[in-house]
């Protein structure tokens, strides 16, 4: 197997189709990221700053980071328990647990938030029950904390799953044998082993955790200052025509993404033989 | 089933006994009881229940309530929407999406590490910001939306936008799936058809192609099955006209705003069966193109 050593588009069909690529992506992807900047700078600097400063913008903020505070480290232990037990050993119906953890990734945003409110809504299975104890799951924290670690339960774990297959279990069968218990096991042979894989999978689920709209608009309620997030503070401003409000917000968002993009690859370069070889998301 | 008396003691089986099974995995490792009891209470609880609740709650009014909601113009006409423009937006970047990835494995230019990261964009920025930053773009006084108006066509707030939106979420499903297959893609074989006579043209139906299309059809249903589900970047740049350019998705939306969480849940399932349907059929054919690959 020798693939073709990439080089210089030569042929008038290979400069034509390099250009075509080129002039596409620009269309598709750089100009919308461009054109966040711009309508959000489209009033200088000052109406931008004033946006981000509103009390509104600042607790949108605060939330997002709350939720995904709590989302993302409970994948992560969930996604670490899920990789050793299905890497680590046969029992049967294991093909059948890997397909219940990637429906996540098939089910729409806003059916993940819509099973929330069908289970705990004012008329949800557990509705009465919970008004009665005077507990908020739907339009509170709960609601979003709940639909965003629905939305982002398989990030980690299909990270730590193909990677943990491959390396096997040689390591820490010898650790065992040489009289190592279960935690120190895991703290000295497995997590050394597994921990630039566990950082992207982990920076992946804190991407669309807090990026995440469809499912927590659906459990958010919309009420200013106490359920907007980020993204459903960006939906209220830019349907209220505040459109300088909507992209200062949505600059932060997407200056998130840059960064994750960079650590992405960074990652992916640095440390590409501690990464799983497959990924699809 | 005593033995009898004469028998010597070392012998004896206590009752009750039962040797050792000898399994394959002989668990030497620790923790699967923690492990596999963590990861199924988990799934059970934010995966299995709500689930359960989505399947059950469309026949609490009973059947015919499911059937008329199902069979309501207003579902009908968005789930067509729905179906058809993820549809055509997948076809689009099959294409569009293939020749990205072959430019960025065969060609070396400036700036294409830039570019090659940036096609991982879609998955990255929140869908919110998408959306917003499209529907500026394409609306009649924004950057595209401008040079488009001249010509009589409207973007933002038509089908079209839906689609515009869609091609820009589907994007790096197709380019990633397809981009490993080509790296990894024989040059000897290339190499080959050529040197037997073929034209670059003959190489790439008939040589290249043909390899790819299992990559190629994992990352169009890939694409597919986000585009039905896509709420975010479509609903700013949709127009949500009923019958015309509301998504499904949208529809649960208001469904359960006016507290028909029957209705909502039955969209709901509708929608996701569906897309299962679609699923399953294109992971057959995949199995099919792959299993002809192997011959």
């Amino acid at each position: 197997m020798s693939a073709k050593a990439a080089r210089f588009p030569k042929t008038p069909a290979a400069i034509g189709l390099t250009l075509f690529v080129i002039a596409w992506m620009v269309l598709v992807i750089i100009l919308p990221l461009a054109n966040v900047l711009f309508e959000a700078f489209a009033r200088g600097v000052a109406p931008y700053l004033t946006s981000l400063a509103h009390p509104d913008a600042i607790s949108a903020v605060k939330l997002t980071l709350l939720v995904a505070a709590i989302a993302v480290p409970l994948n992560a232990v969930f996604g670490i328990a899920a990789a050793w037990a299905i890497t680590r050993f046969e029992f049967s119906g294991k093909g059948l647990l890997l397909s219940i953890l990637d429906l996540p990734f098939t089910i729409s945003p806003v059916i993940s938030g819509l099973v929330w409110v069908l289970l705990f809504g004012a008329h949800g299975w557990f509705g009465a029950v919970l008004q009665d104890a005077g507990i908020q799951i739907i339009f509170a924290l709960p609601g979003l904390v709940i639909a965003t670690i629905l939305v982002t339960l398989p990030f980690v774990a299909r990270e730590l799953i193909p990677l943990m297959q491959d390396q096997g279990t040689d390591e820490e069968v010898a650790a065992v044998t040489l009289g190592a218990n279960g935690w120190s096991l895991f703290f000295r042979v497995t997590l050394p082993n597994i921990k630039w894989a566990l950082t992207y999978g982990v920076l992946l689920c804190t991407a669309r955790a807090m990026g995440e709209f469809g499912a927590v608009s659906v459990v958010s309620g919309h009420i200013r200052g106490l359920t907007n997030t980020l993204p459903l503070h960006i939906e209220v401003l830019y349907n209220e025509y505040d459109s300088v409000g909507a992209f200062a917000a949505a600059t932060l968002l997407a200056g998130l993404a840059i960064i994750t993009l960079i650590l992405k690859t960074f990652l992916e370069w640095r440390f590409a033989g501690e990464l799983a070889a497959h990924r699809k998301h | 089933m005593s033995p009898p008396a004469s028998t010597p003691a070392t012998h004896v089986v206590p009752e009750g006994f039962k040797p050792p099974k000898v399994t394959h995995n002989t668990r030497v490792l620790p923790g699967f009881k923690l492990s596999l009891g963590l990861t199924i209470t988990y799934l059970s609880l934010i995966v299995l229940i709500p689930l359960a609740a989505l399947i059950a709650r469309p026949w609490e009014h009973g059947l015919e309530a499911v059937i008329n909601t199902v069979t309501d113009e207003r579902v009908l006409a968005s789930l067509k929407v729905t179906f058809g423009i993820s549809f055509a937006a997948a076809i689009a970047n099959l294409f569009t999406g293939l020749a990205v990835a072959w430019v960025l494995t065969r060609y070396e230019f400036p700036g294409k590490r830039i570019l090659d990261a940036l096609v991982d964009l879609p998955f990255a920025l929140p869908t919110a910001v998408a959306g917003i930053s499209l529907c500026t773009m394409y609306a009649t006084n924004g950057w595209i939306g401008s040079l488009l108006e001249p010509l009589g066509i409207r973007v933002s707030y038509t089908p079209l936008g839906i689609f515009v939106a869609l091609v820009f979420v589907g994007l790096p499903f197709i380019v990633r799936s397809v981009q490993p297959v080509l790296a990894e893609f024989d040059a000897e074989v290339e190499e080959a058809a050529t040197t037997l006579g073929a034209s670059p043209l003959q190489t790439a139906f008939r040589v290249i192609l043909p390899a790819l299309a299992p990559a190629l059809l994992t990352g169009f249903s890939l694409a597919f099955a986000r585009a039905v589900g896509e709420y975010g970047s479509v609903i700013f740049i949709a127009g949500n006209m009923p019958f015309l350019s509301e998504i499904t998705p949208l529809l649960i939306v208001i469904k359960l705003e006016e507290f028909d969480y029957a209705g909502a849940a039955t969209v709901a399932l509708t929608l996701l069966s569906l897309s299962f349907l679609v699923l399953i059929v294109l992971n057959a054919a995949q199995l099919i193109l792959s299993k002809r690959g192997q011959k």
